[in-house]
């Protein structure tokens, strides 16, 4: 017999358990990525060279390297400096900076989507740059730009199973030991994956849900 | 990317490289760290080989496939879109033997990443053969070719161009979930870097050596892939230059 329905339903409360430090690891990931994104973003439009070609050389030097390596840099180099972090808190930051990253790109099309008569106005109107950012484009950038957020959210959540390499109980990791508890790795495995099935299907539909509800409001 | 950040980061790269030199004992670990590239090298390679002919035969199954065959297509691109590459290599890697099916690590890799880059690149084929103007096809019809004369002859070289710029974000996807068969004992970069560490304990040089020649891989692709682009955009009437 390939699939055993008993063990299933006693391994089931424990992956469910660890699901949750997964979904953690996701949101505070993403918010960390959320507004890194945005700080990146402002950096590279920058008027001034000697920020805004350093901004672009980081942000594609982090899109270029693979993410696990990051994840064990920010684990076993930080140390060597003397900023020693937990296993989740030095995922959920690599998480954050990677993401950071593509969000960044995002951001950078809203704003560049805004009409330039926005910016003519905030400089008649004397607006300070940080106003300007704050009341008149960033407002008009975010909303369309949502949906393509979205689908980071999505891409986020798929790469967190990687931070079972240094050992953050999470779903994947805890699938791994169950496996090699009883040496059934079928069920745990499979079981993941159907996990990350369903969450993608579901998230991917609720961004068209909200993609809908961004197109009638904003009457694109 | 564009090109200043590259010449920026190329710069970048050649001054960490000036820096690691002048390090005492990198012979310790650069050579093994150089036999892992290679591995890396092969299985992107071999990946993305697999991920193009994944994507052409998914994205046509899905267009154009009867019944069963439509089914299979959107099921393969959606199951390998919706789960972690992750877990994808890990199910092969662990699952599959209780099917009868033993791989060495490897080519677990090379099939794992390839049906993962393939069902993204799928979509790719999809939008490009969508994006070719309804107009060619009409032409088709009207000079009475067949569909497979027609993809073949008329729509897919058109396709092809649009094609190119995101696929090359797609290998250099690839290239970087390469870093994932680590975890599967598969001694690449990424294995060799750990290996390496555990060794020397040269955690500073070692981690951002391996940053680095990833860099470089990624920069190559990218500018071997703007180089394809030029070529392909021959004669198509596109393009800044004929």
């Amino acid at each position: 017999m390939i699939w055993d329905w008993g063990y299933t339903f006693e391994i089931l409360p424990v992956l469910a358990k660890a699901s949750i430090v997964t979904i953690e690891a996701t949101l505070l990931g993403f918010v960390l990525a959320a507004v890194l994104g945005l700080v990146f973003a402002i950096l590279r439009m920058s008027d001034n060279p000697y920020i805004g070609i350093p901004t672009a050389g980081i942000v594609e030097f982090i899109r270029s390297t693979p993410l696990l390596i990051q994840i064990f840099f920010i684990y076993f180099v930080f140390p060597e400096f003397g900023v020693t972090l937990n296993a989740l808190t030095a995922g959920v930051i690599a998480l954050g900076l990677h993401y950071g990253t593509y969000c960044s790109e995002v951001y950078r099309a809203g704003i560049e989507g805004v009409p330039r008569g926005q910016w003519e106005a905030a400089t008649a109107l004397n607006l300070s740059p940080y106003d300007t950012f704050k009341d008149i484009i960033i407002p008009q950038a975010i909303p369309p730009v949502v949906p393509a957020l979205g689908n980071y959210l999505v891409a986020l959540f798929k790469e967190t199973p990687l931070l079972s390499a240094i050992a953050v109980l999470e779903l994947m990791q805890t699938a791994k030991i169950l496996g090699s508890q009883t040496f059934r790795y079928t069920e745990p495995i499979t079981l993941v994956g159907l996990f990350f099935l369903v969450m993608s299907l579901v998230s991917a539909a609720a961004i068209r849900a909200l993609e809908r509800h961004l197109d009638r409001r904003y009457a694109r | 990317m564009q090109l200043r950040p590259i010449v920026f980061t190329a710069i970048v790269c050649f001054a960490a490289g000036l820096w690691v030199a002048s390090f005492a004992g990198f012979r310790e670990f650069l050579p093994g760290l150089l036999n892992g590239t290679v591995v890396t090298v092969q299985i992107t390679l071999g990946g993305a080989a697999l991920a193009v002919v994944a994507a052409l035969v998914a994205a046509m199954g899905k267009m154009y496939g009867v019944g069963p065959l439509r089914w299979i297509a959107v099921a393969y691109i959606e199951t390998f879109r919706g789960t972690s590459a992750l877990v994808q290599l890990f199910w092969l890697f662990f699952v599959l033997p209780h099917f009868g099916v033993s791989l060495d690590p490897v080519p677990v890799a090379i099939l794992a990443l390839g049906l993962n880059v393939g069902a993204y690149g799928a979509e790719v084929v999809r939008g490009a053969v969508n994006a070719v103007p309804r107009g060619q096809w009409e032409a088709t019809v009207a000079l009475n070719m067949s569909r497979v004369l027609a993809l073949r002859r008329i729509i897919l070289p058109q396709a092809f161009v649009a094609m190119i710029p995101p696929w090359g974000n797609l290998f250099i996807e690839l290239m970087k979930a390469t870093s994932l068969v680590a975890l599967i004992s598969v001694s690449d970069l990424t294995f060799r870097a750990r290996q390496m560490n555990d060794i020397t304990f040269r955690t500073i040089e070692i981690f951002t050596i391996v940053l680095v020649i990833y860099l470089a891989i990624s920069i190559i692709i990218t500018v071997a892939m703007r180089t394809l682009e030029r070529y392909a955009a021959r004669g198509q009437g596109r393009g800044r230059r004929a």
